[in-house]
């Protein structure tokens, strides 16, 4: 093998193992790829808007919006949680206060975080949330009960095929999670 | 290289140190297909297993842990073990006798990229006898599926998924070095036969991919054992990313199985049509458009997710149009038997049971396709029969015509057309006495991935059944066909066959031990002009 063609392999492989390392970090890249692509697209329901205040706003009469309201427990945490008025009707830019029902029916204290998912998802982003239990884990003694309140209104720049949102919660115990890191995966607005 | 030192490199050496330490691009090719044959054996018995268990409603020999079991390592085997080496290998033979180099660019890493695949096979099959259970979350190992209920050997999986991605990643390395540096004088880029160029590009789509997986289960790893949340809602990670992940590799994880068979195929076709290749030009250009379509189809294998309606219609339009280039491939293969003076050698048969073998494939994928259909498709033995009319019937058809038209030249010997032939029917009739009722299955709604299933679904089942013990043991016809060459087969001329074109034919049969030591003059006949 003579001296230019070594070169020029010598040249090709370190190119070759670049992207190589390269696609391996691309790979790693998608996770705030795919948060960021979501996150200005609104597509996948997650991200809601945060206002750290209740702002005035116009209200549209001329629309009314069905908001239903589900729950989950997550690998059958034995809770019991539902929402205490699982529909509710407003028009948007109309402030509403509803809340869920929470109680650890277990003999243990429990720390728990609820998951909100959005459907239709392009609706998420016209949702605004005022206070939220699902800002934080929520840590209930052994027995103990509890309405958690949310606040919040709809976008009046709502769409105007969207009739009905789901708002759904999944109530997550963050001792099973492993993870502890436990963000608002809410924009501020 | 100066004659004497090649001379010295020429000597007999033992067993152990001409396969173990081998550097010589034919010995590796040898060891790779060997391998895969092997592979495609034990992948094949847990295919048996699973065509047991499914023989008849109710449970016959697997638990259904066990049946998940099967059904995870058939496909990580297949796919990892099983049809993508026996490709290198078909690339570690040919592509330096197609282009003239006297051997791989990096011979070493040659020897290595082969041997961290034994030994990354081992490491996945050892969790079978691990505590708890071997992976059995499907090949596909969803997260959080597979981190939430993954078995303790799931790391055992992680860690040979990396290793198998490193041997392939090294073998990718060294197939674009040796196509882009070690070309005769004289070999053009548009003179470069087919299987090099399939190759070629499919290298890129596996440096491009592979670390894309191991990133993927790496993720897996660290969310499982170290307290990460990439895939976890509670931790404020998300689940269908890890399915976003997992197919920007694995769909163009697809075409790096299916390319280097496109590549074969259109060595064989114009071989035994006594034909040049119709329409070279727009089968590399068609080759190269797949390729970079291949990286924005992948949420097609998730249109039951739940995505955006907006992204549903994206990658439903860009996975139809895939079927564009697909479509000049198979026209220009027909095109190229269109009076030619046809011959049915045994390669031949296999190569034109590929093409209409895989563009039934490609139909049923096209069905698949249709995102308002999918719902109704979606994780049905629809998709099972759609895979495998591409994986069984496109690349392991091609895989099987190509050790046929190549094996005269690589061990000097002719196989038996007899039972060659035999093989194929076989092959050809038990493979659709198979797959095809899985057709009519999943259009009634049978799931995949059940040990069991509702008994109006037992018939088809049967019959899908009987036609895999068959096709498994046509295999072995394959196996005594090789072994019979290789011991006691016809000598072989070094042309082979009447109708071939290309640098490998110019050597004698067997390809001696080096080839090409000084680069071969390339006469425009002996290239694809």
């Amino acid at each position: 093998m003579n001296e230019a063609l070594q070169r020029k392999n010598k040249r090709l492989i370190i190119i070759l193992i670049g992207a190589a390392i390269g696609m391996f970090g691309f790979g790693f890249a998608l996770v705030p790829i795919y948060r960021v692509f979501c996150q200005v697209t609104g597509i996948n329901g997650k991200y809601y808007q945060v206002d750290d205040i209740q702002q005035t706003i116009a209200i549209d009469k001329s629309r009314d919006i069905t908001v239903t309201f589900v729950s989950n427990n997550n690998e059958l945490l034995p809770w019991e949680f539902h929402a205490n008025n699982p529909v509710i009707h407003l028009h948007p830019g109309e402030v509403k206060r509803v809340s869920y029902y929470a109680k650890n029916k277990t003999i243990n204290e429990m720390t728990v975080q609820a998951i909100p998912s959005i459907v239709p998802g392009i609706a998420a982003k016209y949702l605004h949330k005022t206070e939220c239990f699902c800002f934080q884990q929520q840590t209930f003694a052994a027995g103990e009960e509890m309405n958690m309140p949310i606040l919040f209104h709809i976008d009046p720049d709502i769409p105007k095929n969207i009739h009905h949102i789901t708002v759904a919660y999944t109530l997550f115990d963050t001792k099973m999670a492993v993870a502890t890191n436990i963000q608002k995966v809410g924009r501020v607005h | 290289m100066s004659e004497i030192a090649f001379q010295q490199h020429d000597h007999k050496p033992s067993f152990f140190a001409r396969w173990f330490f081998s550097t010589n691009h034919k010995d590796i090719g040898t060891l790779y297909l060997w391998f895969s044959f092997a592979m495609f054996i034990v992948g094949g018995i847990m295919a048996f297993g699973i065509r047991l268990e499914l023989s008849q409603p109710g449970r016959v020999l697997l638990d259904p842990n066990q049946y998940n079991e099967a059904v995870t390592l058939h496909g990580l085997v297949m796919v990892f073990g099983a049809i993508m080496p026996a490709f290198t290998g078909l690339a570690n033979w040919m592509l330096p006798l197609m282009i003239g180099a006297p051997d791989m660019a990096f011979p070493r890493m040659n020897n290595w990229s082969f041997w961290i695949m034994p030994a990354a096979v081992l490491i996945l099959l050892s969790t079978l006898i691990m505590p708890g259970s071997a992976p059995n979350f499907g090949w596909t190992m969803y997260a959080p599926l597979s981190t939430t209920y993954g078995p303790p050997s799931t790391a055992a999986m992680i860690l040979s998924i990396h290793l198998m991605g490193l041997s392939s990643i090294m073998g990718a390395i060294n197939i674009i070095a040796t196509i882009l540096n070690l070309r005769a004088p004289g070999m053009h880029w548009m003179r470069m036969p087919m299987f090099c160029w399939g190759w070629f590009i499919t290298a890129f789509l596996l440096i491009a991919v592979m670390p894309v997986l191991a990133g993927a289960v790496t993720m897996m790893l660290t969310d499982k054992y170290f307290g990460t949340s990439f895939f976890n809602a509670a931790g404020g990670g998300d689940p269908l990313l890890f399915q976003h992940v997992f197919w920007f590799f694995g769909h163009p994880e697809v075409y790096i199985m299916i390319l280097p068979a496109f590549g074969v195929v259109s060595e064989i076709i114009p071989t035994f049509s006594r034909k040049r290749l119709f329409g070279y030009h727009f089968m590399v250009y068609a080759i190269a458009a797949i390729a970079v379509m291949s990286f924005i189809v992948w949420a097609h294998h998730m249109f039951a997710t739940g995505i955006n309606l907006g992204a549903e219609l994206f990658f439903m339009y860009a996975t139809m149009i895939i079927a564009v280039p697909t479509g000049v491939k198979v026209f220009n293969w027909i095109s190229t038997m269109f009076r030619g003076s046809l011959t049915f050698e045994t390669p031949m048969l296999f190569a034109i049971g590929f093409v209409i073998m895989f563009t039934i494939g490609g139909f049923s994928g096209i069905m698949l396709s249709l995102a308002p259909a999918d719902q109704q498709y979606h994780d049905t033995y629809f998709v099972v029969a759609h895979f495998h009319y591409v994986l069984v019937a496109g690349a392991l058809f091609a895989i099987f015509g190509g050790v046929y038209y190549w094996l005269p030249k690589w061990c000097g010997r002719m196989y038996s057309e007899t039972l060659g032939k035999l093989h194929f029917w076989l092959t050809l009739i038990s493979f659709n006495i198979t797959f095809f009722p899985m057709h009519f299955l999943g259009l009634a709604g049978m799931p995949r991935r059940i040990p069991d299933y509702a008994l109006q679904f037992a018939n088809f089942n049967k019959i899908a059944s009987i036609g895999a013990f068959t096709l498994g043991l046509s295999q072995l016809i394959f196996l005594y066909a090789v072994i019979k060459c290789i011991r006691a087969g016809k000598p072989a001329t070094s042309h082979v066959w009447e109708g071939a074109h290309g640098l490998e034919w110019t050597v004698a049969s067997p390809a001696p031990h080096h080839t090409f030591a000084t680069p071969p003059v390339i006469i425009p006949e002996e290239a694809h002009e």
